[in-house]
């Protein structure tokens, strides 16, 4: 299982009291396996896909990532874990505004300094058909140039894991329809996809739907 | 892909940061550069005007050294002139002479060997010079009907540890006869004349000018003729001499130094007007060697005032740059990490991105601090070139590469300047410190849900 998460919950403190943002939340992923989380805004989605991350650590309950407790780990092991066993995208893209489209894509690779980088690099992104923007900056990209880079980025190091967050929400059918497509692709090859979205059509793209409400888990479906 | 070019990515995106944190580093540093070189080239000018007025100084008082020298020679050879036409003004005569005699007649009785002569002229005395053996006496010139005083001389006798000096008079040579004014005027002598005296012939050799003193009735005759014509072989009834040119109680020195060497004898001192003379000379040139020391005292005080005005001045320069550096450099500090801080809000996103996709805290710190260091590195470098400009510029020396030269002889200038692009990137490195933390410390988790 390459995302376990087991009855997760996570509060914060909201300006009337205590909000429980997931509330004993329980889902695995395997290798393969691409599911989407559906659910209204403040529902616990986002919450629940950065403690997936390893970016938030639950206050009760656990979560296993490739078999790991990231949060056993310390700051800057679970940095490195993170470099390592997963990928990020987001619906605004975090690309940094004055590196180019190659240097974004490699950015992870400052944190493993793995070697080969640059040729992995230049590989994801001639396959995301950014081949004649290597050197052009995320300010001159169209939003469906600037997600793909986003992607490569995520997928630099060769992560189990692939965490998407509403990927396709700034984007036109035609760009979410490859974007979705490369996610799919990436589960194809035996990574695990955990996409949080509002998108019904984004997420049927993915072979498991899992609805949330109040933090909880309501229904899940096979799509 | 690696921290620095992500660093110099970012620099060159943030023109207006990176110029602004640049400017303040350049500042801070030239600031201090240049207060070193400015407080070093008041140093050099200091020096150059102390050295100056030394050599002013040293340069008005040996003149003026030279002067007063010049004018003791000058002094002392007119004294020397003086005793010299003056003739022996120091008599040595024995001890139980009776001194009235040779006041009322002009003449001694009492003898003492000659041998004492040579005795005083083989011993270190200094206090006389020109030693004279000579026997006196008064007697009636049978021959002319007239007394006289013969006076035996035998010509001067060197004193031995002192250099040959010319003789104040020439010895008479035997057979010869000096003659004095009232002697011979009244006997109508001339030059060569043949004379008797006492049974013996002698030849007129010179007549002396009136002198106004016992010598005007005194005939001067070989001191080995009158001993014998007077039956005073191998005695003497005085040594004559001239005394040196000594101040204070001279008599005494001299009766003091004889007697070490002639016991048994008396000394009499002549021509006391002439020796007043002297002493008052001497006394003017002690009053000069006075005013000299007085000269060479005043201009070291000048030079004293001078050094300790150009000090305070130095001190109270330093004094304020003391005050002023620290002031601009916290100033700068300020500023800098103000731009820091700036520069991490606006890379809120950026960071929070960076740490999900596995950049360690350290990572994030690092990206800040070698932005600092660097920043630093490039300021320090300008700082210190354009602090020593201004340093020369607003100095008080022409800029010129002896200039130049002059100012970095001091290690602390040249310590300066070598360290300051050194010491700059730790500078600006505190300076970004906290900035630097509070973005290494910020929870992605946050900045990505606030996003």
């Amino acid at each position: 299982m390459l995302v376990d998460i087991q009855d997760a919950k996570k509060t914060y403190q909201g300006a009337s009291g205590q909000v429980l943002a997931v509330d004993g939340v329980s889902l695995s992923v395997d290798g393969g396996e691409f599911v989407a989380v559906q659910g209204p805004s403040g529902c616990g989605k986002s919450t629940m896909l950065l403690l997936a991350g390893g970016l938030l650590a639950p206050e009760s309950g656990s979560v296993q990532i490739a078999g790991e407790d990231p949060y056993a780990l310390t700051a800057d092991a679970r940095s490195k874990f993170r470099a390592d066993n997963i990928g990020f995208v987001f619906q605004q893209f975090h690309l940094v505004p004055y590196l180019s489209v190659l240097d974004n894509v490699l950015a992870p690779s400052i944190a493993t300094g793995s070697p080969g980088a640059d040729q992995r690099a230049r590989e994801l992104i001639d396959q995301f058909g950014l081949s004649h923007r290597l050197e052009h900056t995320p300010g001159e990209l169209s939003s469906g140039e600037r997600q793909r880079a986003a992607l490569a980025r995520a997928l630099l190091n060769e992560p189990k894991v692939m965490l998407a967050d509403e990927p396709t929400g700034n984007l036109d059918t035609e760009n979410a329809t490859e974007v979705l497509k490369h996610l799919r692709d990436f589960a194809s090859a035996g990574g695990a996809v955990l996409l949080v979205t509002h998108d019904a059509q984004a997420a049927a793209a993915a072979a498991r739907v899992i609805h949330l409400r109040d933090g909880k888990l309501d229904t899940a479906t096979e799509a | 892909m690696s921290v620095w070019r992500l660093v110099l990515r970012e620099m060159k995106h943030r023109k207006a940061n990176f110029v602004l944190s640049l400017l303040s580093v350049t500042v801070a540093i030239a600031c201090l550069v240049g207060a070193q070189t400015l407080l070093r080239s008041d140093e050099i000018q200091t020096e150059t005007i102390l050295a100056e007025k030394q050599v002013e100084i040293e340069s008005a008082i040996t003149k003026r050294e030279e002067a007063v020298a010049a004018a003791g020679e000058a002094l002392e050879d007119s004294v020397r002139k003086d005793m010299l036409k003056l003739g022996f003004n120091v008599l040595i005569v024995p001890e139980n002479q009776d001194l009235s005699e040779l006041h009322l007649n002009g003449t001694l009785t009492e003898t003492m060997p000659e041998s004492y002569v040579d005795k005083l002229a083989n011993s270190k005395i200094v206090t006389i010079n020109h030693l004279l053996p000579s026997v006196t006496k008064r007697v009636a010139w049978p021959e002319k009907d007239i007394d006289v005083i013969v006076q035996g001389t035998r010509g001067e006798v060197p004193i031995m540890h002192r250099g040959l000096k010319k003789p104040l008079l020439d010895a008479v040579p035997p057979g010869t006869m000096v003659v004095g004014y009232q002697i011979h005027s009244k006997l109508g002598l001339k030059a060569d004349d043949k004379v008797t005296l006492l049974g013996k012939e002698f030849t007129v050799k010179t007549l002396h000018p009136e002198r106004g003193s016992s010598d005007d009735v005194t005939v001067w005759i070989d001191l080995a003729e009158a001993q014998k014509m007077l039956g005073m072989e191998n005695v003497i009834n005085a040594i004559l001499a001239l005394e040196c040119g000594c101040t204070g109680d001279r008599i005494s020195q001299i009766r003091e130094e004889i007697a070490g060497v002639l016991p048994g004898t008396n000394v009499i001192e002549k021509h006391s007007q002439a020796l007043t003379r002297a002493e008052s000379r001497a006394k003017a040139k002690v009053a000069a060697e006075t005013a000299l020391q007085a000269e060479q005292e005043a201009g070291q005080a000048a030079l004293a005032r001078e050094t300790k005005s150009r000090t305070d001045i130095q001190n109270q320069r330093a004094g304020l740059v003391g005050i002023l550096v620290p002031l601009v450099l916290i100033g700068c500090a300020l500023w800098i990490g103000f731009l820091a801080f700036g520069n991490v809000r606006q890379r809120n996103s950026e960071i929070g991105i960076l740490r999900a996709i596995g950049l360690s805290s350290n990572q994030v710190l690092a990206i800040f601090l070698v932005k600092a260091g660097l920043i630093g590195l490039i300021g320090g470098i300008i700082g210190a070139a354009v602090g020593v400009l201004i340093g020369i510029q607003f100095g008080s020396l022409p800029p010129s590469g002896d200039t130049l030269q002059r100012i970095f002889a001091t290690s602390a200038v040249f310590m300066t300047v070598v360290l300051a692009p050194l010491l700059a990137p730790i500078f600006s490195a505190i300076a970004s410190w906290l900035p630097a933390q509070m973005a290494a410390g910020r929870d992605p988790a946050l900045v990505l849900q606030a996003e």
